[in-house]
């Protein structure tokens, strides 16, 4: 049997591990959530020689192991628990040759464990560039370590890795600074108290909020002997701890780093200037996302059609092979439109993830942060906030997904809370098929109706914002850090690997919820209780005898509907929805569109018993329902009621699971759910009473 | 001596000390320590957030949290 060692890669942001850990591991990554919290897990296998594999964890990028964010806990928990199964056999520290010297920080650390460490420096290709030179035999002799460098652009020192991981045995596990003599009287009765433990696993105890399996913050101030410390004099130690650590640092690459900065290109500057510029730098922001929002709109139509298409004849064939029967029935109705509606977001998905990490990887994402930083902290958002409030318009979904890089938890809960009044694509036809209905043609009212919608779900995203910003309290104190990269050509691979991890996620992930309620709606589609569902065939011929085949056929799928499980709820829904200008009709479009909110034409295509469901048809019988006094249903005040109640309303099943999976439960989910679909409600009818 | 949101562009200026207390560790571990080297690059519409060089480090933090760093301007 082949041998696994753990190997943990660690490392700040931005200095290129997650390249490192591509190029280890290739496609067989998995991507999973460390339990009870949204961090992502990332591992995958690396062949080190024929009979020995490495199993590589990504660890969450940390600058150090002081935790301030749930990212960073998971890396100190990790190493701090022995008996954990992912516990490293040896560490990876991924460093970055410009930054080295903040890098190293981490690395010390570490060490500071006892665990066999292994030091990577990463970016090797840009020392010529930037002038660097680095005595490497001296730094391992000094650091007490083995050093790779690697060059994830140029292909180089990844097999040097592999090698050093597998004879991890030679590496020394001596601490790397003596963390005591930063108060020496502290640590002193510290040791005395737990005389087995490693006086730096306890310090890391002591100062962060991190469970230890054999020991536990609680037991170390509850030891009575122990004269425990407040907070500020800690913090004050820790920052002591950094200061010599630096020192140390220091010490090291004083002999060990050369830079000749005559040598160094700067394009830092030169794309800053111009990129960060208070007037440009906006312009070209506006202009980025409009050509981003301009490709996702047109190269994601064409594969959707291509899906929407393909899952449509799918099931005309399965209903059309099949013997008719449930199971065909569930097949042809439920499962495979479910499956297409999963599937038909993909496009959307991968394009928007395409783009966004391209941004990310070239170093842009920081500098639009910068630049928007300050008017959405206004609203109780972040400058990180930018891009989910944007990629709403497209979807949801994967909106929702991108605000995982938003560190500070609460401005993180308000954007995903926000993101779905954002007017999402989904909502386009609904909009289309209304507004054509009920907005006269003459001059640009068809037009700026449609704007006005764009323009006020991003109006009430930042209302609720601030809404949210002022009653919601967490404890944790809010700051603002950001490291603004160098700017690097994204690498292909790393880009097309993040789009397929962010693809795969929402498949499975979302798609078991879309398919149950897929299936439920489908249910209570086909079964009614009573003899007016399954008499629906013989109660129509005899009421309009008169009916040919093709007719008497939709007329009777209709008087099926309308008795159905799903009809009934409708109706019963109307009590409620009838000051909105809403009849029971709308009503089971309504609860529908839950599955999507595309899916309320279709519905009221089939509710209004429409051969060909081209947009025309369907349009001309809504405009010809009535209501019992003779008027017409959709006229300017439902239109309007219905418009707004579709701007406001939380219908999007999917939505509702990324923001449980995002949220770890369902309960932001569901204050989403009622106080979106409350205020909707609000405004349906105060709009329809103002207008009918 | 000078407040950090005082300090003006691309003059270089030396930490001279922080307010522990109210600065997040994140960024002591960053670099902002007293001693090293800070300039500051770019400030964003009406000032806020700051874009600073401190060390070899190139980061922004918000005003709010730069008036807790005191510098001292190098000739």
């Amino acid at each position: 049997m082949a041998k696994l060692l753990n190997v943990a890669l660690l490392g700040n942001p931005n200095t290129g591990k997650t390249s490192v850990f591509n190029r280890l591991t290739g496609l067989t990554q998995k991507v999973g959530n460390y339990p009870g919290i949204t961090v992502e897990k990332k591992e995958g296998r690396s062949r080190l020689d024929p009979t020995t594999y490495a199993r590589i964890l990504d660890l969450p990028g940390t600058y150090s192991l002081n935790a301030s964010s749930m990212d960073e806990s998971v890396v100190v928990e990790l190493l701090l628990n022995k008996k954990d199964k992912d516990f490293p056999d040896v560490a990876v520290v991924v460093t970055d040759v410009e930054n080295l010297k903040r890098n190293l920080l981490l690395f010390t650390q570490v060490k500071d464990l006892n665990i066999p460490t292994i030091l990577v420096i990463n970016m090797a290709d840009q020392m010529k560039r930037k002038g660097i030179t680095l005595d490497i035999p001296l730094m391992e002799t000094q650091l007490n370590t083995r050093i790779v460098l690697t060059s994830t652009r140029e292909k180089m020192g990844i097999d040097s890795l592999r090698k050093a991981i597998l004879n991890y045995r030679a590496l020394s596990t001596e601490p790397a600074m003596d963390v005591t003599t930063i108060d020496p009287e502290y640590f002193e009765s510290l040791q005395r108290i737990f005389p087995n433990e490693s006086l730096y696993k306890l310090w890391l105890v002591i100062t962060q909020d991190v469970n230890f399996s054999k020991l536990d913050r609680q037991r170390v101030s509850d030891a009575t002997a122990f004269k425990t410390q407040p907070e500020s004099d800690l913090k004050r130690l820790q920052q002591k701890e950094t200061i010599k650590r630096y020192q140390l640092i220091n010490g090291v690459l004083k002999q060990a780093y050369k830079v000749d900065l005559s040598v160094a290109v700067d394009l830092r500057s030169r794309f800053d200037r111009v990129l960060m510029h208070k007037f440009w730098g906006y312009l070209i922001f506006f202009f980025i996302l409009m050509l981003i929002f301009q490709s996702i709109y047109d190269w994601s139509s064409i594969p959707q059609d291509f899906i929407d298409g393909t899952f449509a004849s799918l099931s005309d064939l399965a209903k059309q092979q099949l013997p008719t029967g449930t199971f065909t029935s569930l097949l042809a109705e439920g499962i495979i439109p479910g499956l297409g509606g999963i599937l038909i977001f993909i496009p959307q998905i991968a394009l928007l993830f395409f783009f966004l990490s391209l941004l990310e990887e070239s170093g842009y994402m920081s500098r639009v942060v910068f630049l928007m930083d300050r008017g959405l902290r206004k609203f109780g958002l972040s400058g990180k906030s930018v891009i989910p409030l944007i990629s709403g318009t497209a979807c949801a979904i994967p909106a929702v997904m991108a605000t995982r890089n938003i560190e500070n938890w609460r401005e993180r809960l308000i954007t995903i809370l926000v993101t779905p009044f954002t007017t999402c694509s989904a909502r386009l036809p609904v909009y289309a098929i209304l507004i054509s209905l009920v907005i006269p043609k003459q001059g640009f009212y068809q037009g700026m109706t449609l704007m006005g919608l764009y323009l006020l779900g991003f109006i009430m995203a930042l209302v609720s914002s601030w809404i949210l910003s002022k009653t919601l309290k967490f404890n944790s104190k809010s700051y603002f850090v950001v490291e603004m990269p160098n700017y690097k050509l994204p690498l292909l691979k790393n880009v097309l690997i993040t789009v397929l991890e962010k693809t795969k996620t929402f498949v499975v992930e979302a798609g078991k919820i879309i398919m149950a309620i897929s299936i439920l709606l489908w249910i209570m589609a086909s079964y009614g209780p009573g003899k007016n569902f399954s008499n629906a065939a013989e109660i129509v011929q005899q009421e309009q005898p008169q009916l040919n085949n093709e007719r008497l056929e939709t007329k009777i799928n209709a008087y099926k509907l309308e008795h159905s499980y799903i009809g009934i709820l409708g109706k019963s829904l109307e009590p409620a929805i009838a000051p909105l200008g809403f009849d029971w009709k709308i009503g089971i479009a309504l609860i529908s569109s839950f599955a999507a909110r595309e899916v309320f034409v279709g519905t009221l295509a089939t509710i209004y018993h429409v051969e060909s469901d081209s947009e025309e048809t369907i349009k001309n019988r809504m405009a010809s329902e009535v209501r019992q006094d003779g008027s017409p249903l959709f006229n300017l005040a439902t239109g309007i009621s219905l418009m707004l109640f579709y701007a406001f309303a939380m219908q999007c099943m999917s939505t509702l699971a990324i923001v449980k999976k995002e949220t770890n439960g369902w309960k932001w989910p569901m204050i989403q759910l009622f106080s979106m679909t409350l205020l909707a409600y609000l405004a349906a009818f105060t709009s329809y009473q103002i207008l009918s | 001596m000078i407040r950090l949101d005082q300090l003006d562009f691309g003059v270089l200026a030396e930490i001279d000390h922080i307010d522990t207390d109210e600065l997040p560790l994140k960024l002591i571990e960053m670099g902002c320590l007293p001693g090293n080297d800070i300039r500051l690059i770019q400030k964003a519409p009406f000032d806020d957030p700051l874009y600073l060089q401190i060390d070899t480090s190139h980061l922004a933090i918000r005003k709010e949290t730069a008036q807790h760093i005191f510098v001292r301007l190098k000739s």
